[in-house]
């Protein structure tokens, strides 16, 4: 039987990584994801299990130290958040291209300046192109459930790549929700034992890690990285319906929430879709407008033909972006998203948003907003605002 | 572990862990330190190899070629310390769990660049964190893999080419950090600062030390760049000798915090003996720069009677 369980997303994952007892943790605090450290530094003084912390200097030590614990064999994790990842941006790169499995709990937090510590994407969105898997969570039990599959997805023969599971900071990382824990035992066959077939500490053989690679091999190795990432897909497909037989829970790229029949639909990542479904539900009840919502999951590798198909009957859709990229046009999931829809010849119109920087809410009722402005586009074919803010202080404004 | 005779040809036919055929430049120091620092292994102990970035890194380890006999790691310039930290901590939790049976040793090799400057705080924080490991610097006094840009190791009034020396700049103006004397400061149990003599026997005793005592060391390597320092790779020996004999580069260790002073010169030599064979001191020797010369000597002087007061001499 499921245990039931109250709490928060941070302590969802240092329970998952108590379950599945990993050999080392490199880790370095960072608001608001320094209590996963914490708690597992607690199951260590209890002798709860067996995991060895290093208490790094730096979030750029913590993941150097995570990449050696793995190139040396162990399974191996760390935290962090915001500048955190940024700082270790350089070890990103190096921990996907030496092909090390290393699962990182990423609880998303606003990237400085100026310094906040409250939730948006810009943190993993600016490590997307690092060679990361990326798992996005809406709440507790999503994070969790994500942490526990993200081992087995990163380890497959046919993958070994690293993996990022995101939460977002404050929203799930410090909010308390029920959740349905899985047994021990249950989440160690899940996950089962580690056992890499090249590693440093391999007495049967010798290996070097971290060449110097000119330009007639270079090129190969990130061919290499990519079809890893395209066999990350059937993978991780494999994997969620692993867990769906061990949980009844169901996972896949994405969430389509109501949208069998939608004709406008929002495509958002993280915890907002919670919000949304709200909006959704509302919007239904009272007009019978026919609204739905694209939730992604996995941002990398990214789905591009399924989120097509899956918007293909849709007139209008809002891309909704919890970051920036500066284009001074979409953010990161609108460029991405309409790409995938140009491809598959889509008509329909589309809208980019940008919502929710540095932890600005967003509401039911401005959801409500977005699908009133996605039904006049639809209907107009007119587009006035291609990239708006959601919830924006008015510029004009006197009022501080 | 020490043995208490050092037979010079028994230790020169250990066998080599760093293979010929790598491509570091004739009469490099670095590969020296590597291969004298390799041979204070036991033979049929295992090891891991790190490496931070720099002329080493790329020169014995190209794509599909490695120059390494045992396990080898180069992650990035800045974090050798952290990587090889993450490596033992993965040793010992396998051998807990008895994945693992044999024994491994866990030695990092990095330049002043990596150790000195940008990879100091990993190195710091590997070493407070007590991993037991080996750090060593190969120190030729430069960013040499990019082409001898000044370090915080580099010797004052060097000319490098982002100090070169010029009509109004004598080189570089800041004095050399010293490393050794910081490591100590961690209160690790072993810190050795050494560099090539005729017999090699004090670099092998103190890597000896360094890999066999339990918990972190550290050991400075002085590594002479024949193309960054200016001089006939046929000349190195005799540069290393001047510069211990001119008391430029001391022969020390620290042992659970006690100071050793290994060698004292009978006839301390005057800095120009080291300064003059050396093509970025040339401009040292214009009319017009012959008192820098003398504060050179100066700083020499005081900071080998602060590192005597250490070694209560």
């Amino acid at each position: 039987m499921a245990v039931r369980e109250r709490l928060s997303g941070n302590e969802a994952v240092a329970y998952a990584i108590k379950q599945v007892n990993p050999d080392v943790m490199p880790a370095f605090p960072i608001t608001p994801s320094t209590e996963i450290p914490q708690y597992v530094a607690n199951y260590i003084a209890n002798g709860e299990i067996d995991t060895e912390f290093i208490h790094v200097e730096s979030e750029h030590s913590a993941m150097s130290a995570t990449i050696g614990a793995s190139a040396a064999g162990a399974r191996a994790i760390t935290a962090t958040s915001s500048c955190g990842m940024a700082l270790m941006w350089e070890e990103l790169y190096v921990a996907a291209s030496n092909r090390l499995p290393i699962v990182l709990a990423l609880v998303n937090r606003a990237l400085s300046g100026p310094i906040n510590i409250n939730a948006d994407h810009s943190d993993s969105m600016g490590a997307r192109d690092s060679g990361w898997i990326q798992i996005y969570a809406e709440s507790n039990q999503e994070v969790y459930d994500n942490f526990i599959q993200a081992f087995p997805i990163a380890e497959d023969k046919r993958v070994h790549l690293p993996v990022m599971v995101c939460q977002d900071g404050f929203i799930t990382s410090h909010g308390v929700e029920n959740i349905l824990l899985v047994e021990d035992d249950k989440v160690k066959r899940f996950v089962g034992a580690y056992e890499p077939e090249h590693y440093l500490l391999n007495e049967t053989e010798r290996m070097a890690l971290g060449p110097y690679a000119v330009s007639n091999y270079y090129m190969e190795t990130k061919r290499a990285q990519r079809e890893a990432m395209i066999n990350a897909r059937e993978v991780i497909l494999e994997t969620a319906s692993r867990f769906e037989e061990m949980t009844g829970r169901k996972y896949g790229f994405f969430e389509e929430y109501q949208m069998e029949d939608a004709e406008y639909a929002v495509v958002i990542i993280g915890s907002a879709a919670g919000t949304c479904k709200a909006a959704i539900e509302e919007i239904r009840a009272t007009t019978g407008k026919k609204v739905g919502l694209i939730k992604i999951r996995v941002f990398r590798p990214f789905p591009e033909e399924e989120i097509a198909k899956a918007l293909s009957k849709v007139k209008a859709v809002a891309i909704l972006d919890r970051s920036e990229m500066f284009a001074a046009t979409s953010g990161p999931l609108g460029a991405e998203v309409r790409a995938a829809m140009y491809q598959a010849h889509s008509t329909a119109e589309v809208v980019n948003y940008f919502y929710g920087l540095g932890g600005r809410d967003i509401t039911v009722s401005d959801f409500k907003s977005v699908y009133d402005n996605l039904e006049t586009i639809a209907r107009t074919h007119v587009v006035t605002g291609m990239y708006e803010y959601i919830g924006l202080r008015s510029t004009q404004s006197e009022e501080v | 572990m020490e043995k208490t005779t050092y037979n010079f040809k028994e230790v020169m036919s250990k066998s080599e862990r760093l293979a010929p055929g790598h491509r570091m430049c004739a009469g490099c120091g670095g590969t020296i330190t590597v291969r004298a620092v390799l041979r204070a292994l036991e033979e049929g102990d295992r090891a891991v190899i790190g490496n931070a970035t720099g002329c080493l890194e790329v020169s014995s380890f190209m794509y599909p070629y490695t120059a390494y006999e045992d396990s080898y790691i180069h992650n990035a310039f800045e974090n050798a310390g952290a990587t090889l930290s993450g490596v033992e901590t993965a040793y010992h939790v396998l051998k807990k769990k008895g994945k693992i049976k044999e024994n491994f040793k866990f030695i990092t090799f990095g330049g002043d660049g990596g150790t000195y400057d940008i990879g100091f705080q990993s190195l710091s924080g590997a070493m407070e964190r007590g991993h037991d490991m080996v750090y060593v610097c190969y120190d030729n006094g430069a960013y040499m893999n990019t082409g001898t840009q000044r370090s915080s190791a580099t010797p004052q009034y060097a000319d490098t080419t982002t100090t070169p020396a010029g009509s109004v700049s004598a080189g570089k103006v800041q004095v050399r950090k010293d490393l050794a004397a910081i490591m100590a400061e961690h209160h690790i149990p072993y810190v050795g600062q050494s560099t090539f003599t005729s017999n090699f026997k004090d670099l092998y005793t103190k890597a000896q030390k360094a890999i066999y005592t339990p918990g972190a060391a550290f050991l400075n390597v002085m590594s002479p760049c024949p193309r960054g320092w200016g001089y006939e790779p046929s000349e190195m020996m005799n540069i290393c000798k001047l510069a211990v004999e001119t008391c430029y580069w001391p022969m020390f260790e620290v042992i659970e915090g006690k100071w050793i002073l290994n060698y004292e010169p009978k006839n301390k030599l005057p800095i120009e003996e080291f300064l003059k064979p050396q093509r970025r001191f040339k401009h040292l020797f214009q009319k017009e720069n012959e008192q820098l010369i003398g504060k050179f000597q100066e700083e020499i002087n005081r900071r080998w009677e602060e590192l005597k007061n250490r070694c209560s001499l």
